[in-house]
């Protein structure tokens, strides 16, 4: 049995809880009071992981840390279905890491933006929300283009993969970092797109996708 | 664009929440914002606080001796908080649920959030988006409807009073093992705080104490700190916090999307329904008081 360990309000976390639910992996959780007990840098959490981050999994005593490093292994090791990380195919391997890269840039900005808005980290805001915009427009053009030649997700496949997950929850998250995505509409259409995956759930933050338009 | 400090004698005579002890390592600086203005607090672990308007000699994070400070803020603890004024403050409003021994007291947490003071405190008084908002958790459809309550201004306790509440919950709280309607009063005993109790499942003849202390960092910004006086001893303290957060986490969106950020006084401005008699009640309470920070006053 997988164990998460915890935050609610973490998207980093939220990423584990969304692919397992999409994949049907039962896990349970130990939640770790991130804010404002700073559990995370605890003597026991570090323990786990010197870095003092979440999440961390522990797969029947294989423990794992980073959020990214840990949607490849549960992809890797329970999917089926084998197309959230196609092992086979390098194009799309090489892409999804590309993407599972460029969503640590998403936290370091966007998430960074949220954290000092909602918790008081100690961020200078201008230029977390400028690094986030920068890379929202980037993933914007990415999106845009890519619609024009039928392709809805992140990477060039007919489905979604980890790097759509990866990047989707600091995305959905960003306006409490005030970070408007008013400006990126082929950003707002994929997250759309994400939201209506068989299996989705949401998180404090993040709401269900509205009624499916008439075609 | 650069907002006017605060010039409202009501509010600035007020009692203000700036943080948690718990969450304050003792002998330290801390800083923070309140009204525009940049206030410093710190405790000494043994009950004693102070607060100061911030000056660079005394940054957040240096080592501190209260006793030692001079030109100090009025200052007082109460249920787990720091609180201070910049004007000259009356009493603080009484919670005497506080002092019974066997509750859990804690600080869920304090959070920032993108909205007017008033705004916040009309969200947590309506009952209206628990199904839509706080789905599976504070309610669930088809129990959409708000029924009829009872609401008064106490002249005597200068307060809002919402009572006869009653809402079906699938999950009131972390005792619960299924849904049940629940018993909810609304108190609002101070502009920026509202004090909420509702049946506990642990005690059916207690009542579960939430309390908001909206901090107000401006007139469209606050610290929501988030205090839980609650019958629960089966969880942990991080279990309680977390089921507190989830719900303050699923309303921040709706918060940070109020438009105007300010809460309108003019009875026209917005159109309430019959399950909005609360609010009601707390804008025109605003008004006869001549609150006018982080609200839109009334044409007059």
């Amino acid at each position: 049995m997988i164990t998460l360990y915890d935050y609610e309000l973490s998207g980093n976390c939220y990423k584990l809880r969304l692919l397992m639910s999409i994949l049907g992996i039962d896990y349970k959780t130990v939640p770790v009071d991130f804010y404002p007990g700073r559990e995370h840098k605890s003597d026991w959490f570090l323990r786990l992981n010197p870095l003092g981050q979440l999440p961390v999994i522990d797969d029947d005593g294989f423990v794992l840390r980073d959020a990214q490093a840990i949607l490849v292994y549960l992809a890797s090791k329970y999917d089926a279905s084998g197309t959230w990380y196609p092992r086979d195919n390098p194009e799309l391997l090489g892409q999804i890491s590309q993407w599972l890269a460029f969503a640590d840039g998403i936290t370091s900005t966007s998430s960074a933006a949220r954290l000092h808005d909602g918790m008081f980290y100690d961020f200078d805001i201008e230029t977390v929300r400028a690094g986030a915009h920068r890379l929202f427009r980037i993933l914007d053009e990415h999106l845009w283009f890519g619609e024009q030649e039928g392709r809805d997700w992140l990477c060039s496949a007919d489905h979604p993969t980890i790097a759509d997950i990866a990047c989707f929850p600091y995305i959905m998250l960003s306006e409490e970092g005030g970070i408007s995505r008013q400006d990126y509409p082929a950003i707002r259409r994929w997250c759309d797109r994400v939201k209506r995956i068989k299996g989705f759930v949401v998180m404090s933050g993040v709401f269900p996708a509205g009624p499916a338009k008439a075609a | 664009m650069q907002q006017s400090r605060c010039t409202d004698p009501v509010i600035l005579n007020l009692w203000h929440p700036l943080a948690a002890l718990v969450d304050m390592q003792p002998g330290v600086v801390f800083d923070t914002v309140l009204l525009e203005e940049r206030v410093s607090y710190a405790h000494d672990g043994q009950g004693e606080a102070a607060a100061w308007r911030s000056f660079a000699g005394l940054p957040a994070g240096a080592a501190v001796e209260i006793d030692q400070l001079v030109e100090t803020l009025p200052v007082k603890v109460a249920y787990g908080y720091l609180w201070t004024s910049l004007g000259t403050p009356g009493e603080l409003f009484p919670i005497p649920e506080f002092a019974e021994a066997d509750r859990r007291k804690l600080n869920a947490a304090t959070l920032g959030v993108n909205v007017s003071a008033p705004r916040a405190i009309e969200n947590f008084l309506d009952m209206g988006h628990f199904p839509y908002v706080h789905t599976d958790i504070l309610g669930a459809e088809p129990h959409t409807e708000v029924k009829e309550y009872d609401v008064e201004i106490s002249v005597e306790r200068d307060e809002i009073l919402a009572t006869r509440c009653r809402f079906y919950q699938p999950k009131a709280s972390t005792v619960s093992t299924e849904g049940a309607d629940v018993d909810y009063v609304y108190r609002v005993p101070h502009p920026y705080c509202s004090v909420l109790y509702k049946s506990s499942p642990a005690d059916e003849s207690r009542l579960d104490v939430i309390a908001i202390f909206l901090q107000p960092i401006d007139q469209e910004h606050v610290r929501a700190h988030m205090m839980l006086c609650v019958l629960d001893d089966e969880n942990e303290d991080k279990i309680i916090k977390r089921f507190q957060q989830t719900i303050f986490g699923q309303d921040k969106p709706i918060l940070e999307n109020q438009f105007p950020k300010r809460l309108p006084l003019d009875p026209r401005a917005e159109t309430p329904i019959r399950a909005d008699k609360s609010a009601i009640a707390y804008r025109r309470w605003l008004s006869q008081k001549g609150v006018t920070y982080g609200v839109i006053p009334a044409a007059t």
